[in-house]
């Protein structure tokens, strides 16, 4: 009531409730206090309760969406590299792959979002800020060439024009693949967010490892050649930058390793490294051997965005990996807390008391 | 513009919480026993703008009073009238002071910081939300797209998603009763004067002060949160006199806006954009397949 300035002194300026004090007399300490303590846990928190609130998106719709995007983006590249150097198959399979891809994705989006409309409204303004926007921006303009590509590949139609559509399409391409680790990176999620310089290669090489796992599912041995060796460069590009992201991350690395995302992310490495090596060891000879290399690797870049998706989830439910860092921090800098703890609080009212 | 919470004469009333459902017309999102504390709100969301955190510690905050009677020198006027009231021992007083256990209850009213660098409204795609003349972020809840990407980016764990209508929604400072000249509903509604609203300028001299205060009373323990514009978000519009560590309330110890490291983020996308670019166009140059 800071606007009741009655009291029981009369009218005044000065607020009670303020300068109460409570319990503001010193403490006086008993022995054995000490030791009736709980030993101090290793960070405290509000009943364990997370300090963020939870992503709000499902798994299925937006680790499928960054899945999507990164298999779309590759695999435009793929068709545009395809097109140039006369592997008609090739071309027409990735330009196919990417149109799919990328519907599928903006479905995924749109069903987060709830309704259509919604997706229109990003286009409201354009905010680097944002990679949510950006990403917006990035799907309006590469969403209509990659349709224009495939469509022209499949119906024979204006090959000019699909062809500037193509190479538009992989040019933009790699953009699409790689903004989405922006995408989730620019969030105070910790498992995210400290893995920010590694996470745009894990998503590029997992993008290039399916979009390569497409090609040689999908184009004849003969042509596929370039999606082999993309897929054993993108199977490569992407374990590596794992690895070196969960190095670097230290503890908020973790996540990775436990739970559904743990469980997502040794399913990835597992199918993964296998598709590459049975791609680039087999794929050549056997069009069976291409076919089902090239669906561990889709399948292997699918379990790796479910396990960064899901690892994400993981560490903003447990405020361990909110508190822990940031509090580590603070001590490294040294800039605030020469405040003492509460405990300590006490024995410094001590000799007053005495 | 904005709020100085000194938890230090919370007394867990819960009073803010109701005013400002009442004034902003927020439907309710159940009461439940959490098992947790006397806590039943359990933490800011879309349905919870105030959210008053109770915490039980086996510590002594300090000598408190316990007795119905007051000492003559506080005025009350020597010892207490019976008046036949029936009555019954307060807890542990049979076993002495001696063995009574330490403990202490900390409150304090958790609320939207209102940063100076704002991580839900840096990444907002729609622009939805925006801020005010008086320094507050708030929700166009006409525009918000329901994306829900302000939600993991504020480091607080502040503004949440509703789930019946898909957008999310958070304290709005009471943007509308600041228009017409009144305070927040909140700090209206404190009985103590725990929730303080006005100049952030000069609420921070004076919770300065406050600090300074408790402290010479021997509570060493007092600091402010939030208070700094230094800090990892440039300092917030509701800032804090706690008794504890942050994250004992449930408070991020050292938060950092997230679009801090935004253009090193870009430019490593960048460079990894370049290297598919480059990778894939390699791999069609070093011999034909
Ligand atoms: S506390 Fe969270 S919701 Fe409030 S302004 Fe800061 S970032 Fe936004
Ligand atoms: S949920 Fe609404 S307010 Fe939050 S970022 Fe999306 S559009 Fe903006």
């Amino acid at each position: 009531m800071s606007t009741s300035d009655v009291t029981k002194q009369g009218m005044r300026g000065a607020r009670p409730g303020r300068e109460a004090l409570t319990g503001s007399k010193r403490v006086r300490r008993r022995r054995g206090d000490r030791h009736a303590m709980v030993p101090e846990a290793e960070f405290r928190s509000y009943y364990g309760k997370p300090v963020l609130n939870q992503v709000p998106w499902a798994a299925t719709d937006i680790a499928g969406y960054l899945f999507l995007g990164g298999l779309a983006g590759a695999s435009s590249v793929l068709a545009a590299g395809a097109e140039l150097t006369g592997r008609p198959d090739l071309a027409r399979a990735m330009k196919v792959g990417a149109l799919g891809a990328i519907s599928g994705s903006v479905v995924a989006l749109v069903h987060d979002l709830g309704r259509p409309a919604r997706f229109v409204n990003m286009l409201r303004v354009c905010k680097p800020s944002s990679p949510m926007s950006m990403g917006s921006w990035l799907l309006a303009g590469y969403g209509p060439l990659a349709g224009a590509a495939a469509a022209t590949s499949v119906t024979g139609l204006f090959p000019r024009l699909g062809t500037a559509a193509t190479l538009g399409a992989g040019l933009v391409g790699p953009a699409v693949a790689s903004y989405t680790a922006p995408l989730i990176c620019d969030t105070a999620v910790p498992s995210w967010h400290e893995g920010y310089r590694q996470m745009p290669f894990v998503f590029v090489g997992s993008g290039a490892a399916a979009a390569g796992g497409l090609g040689m599912l999908a184009a004849p041995v003969g042509q596929a050649g370039p999606a082999r060796r993309a897929a054993v460069l993108g199977a490569g590009l992407e374990l590596a930058a794992t690895e070196l992201m969960e190095r670097r991350m230290g503890m908020v690395a973790e996540p990775y390793r436990t739970g559904r995302a743990g469980a997502l992310m040794r399913a990835a490495k597992t199918l993964t490294a296998a598709g590459a090596v049975g791609g680039a060891l087999l794929g050549g000879r056997s069009r069976l051997a291409s076919a089902l290399s090239g669906a561990a690797l889709i399948a292997g870049s699918a379990c790796t965005r479910f396990g960064v998706f899901h690892a994400g989830v993981q560490s903003a439910a447990d405020p361990k990996y909110t508190v822990v860092p940031q509090r580590e921090r603070v001590r490294e800098s040294g800039l605030i807390s020469d405040q003492p703890k509460v405990p300590k609080a006490r024995e410094a009212s001590e000799p007053a008391a005495g | 513009m904005g709020f100085f919470t000194d938890t230090s004469v919370c007394i867990g009333c819960k009073a803010c919480e109701v005013a400002c459902k009442e004034w902003n017309m927020i439907p309710e999102d159940g009461l439940n026993f959490t098992g947790m504390s006397y806590d039943n709100s359990e933490g800011l969301s879309a349905d919870t703008w105030r959210h008053v955190a109770f915490i039980e510690q086996r510590l002594p905050l300090g000598e408190q009073e316990t007795s119905g009677a007051r000492p003559a020198s506080a005025g009350g006027g020597g010892a207490p009238v019976d008046l036949g009231m029936p009555s019954f021992d307060l807890p542990g007083a049979q076993t002495g002071e001696a063995e009574r256990g330490d403990f202490r209850w900390l409150m304090s009213s958790d609320v939207c910081k209102h940063c100076t660098h704002a991580a839900c409204l840096d990444v907002c795609p729609t622009g939805s939300l925006f801020r005010t003349e008086y320094g507050t972020v708030v929700v166009q809840e006409d525009i918000c797209n329901g994306c829900g990407y302000c939600v993991p980016a504020c480091p607080y764990g502040v503004i949440d998603k509703r789930e019946d209508d898909g957008r999310v929604w958070k304290c709005t400072l009471c943007y509308d009763r600041l228009g017409d000249g009144l305070e927040p509903a909140c700090a209206k509604a404190c009985p103590t004067d725990s929730i303080q609203f006005g100049d952030l300028d000069e609420l921070r001299e004076r919770a300065a002060g406050r600090v300074e205060r408790l402290h010479e009373e021997g509570i060493t323990s007092a600091r402010l949160y939030g208070d700094d514009p230094d800090d990892g978000v440039g300092g917030a519009g509701a800032f804090f006199l706690l008794l504890d560590e942050p994250e004992v309330y449930g408070l991020p110890p050292d938060p950092v806006v997230t679009t801090r490291d935004l253009p090193d983020i870009w430019k490593h996308a960048g460079v990894a954009a370049l290297t598919l670019l480059a990778g894939l166009t390699a791999t069609f140059v070093r011999r034909r397949g």
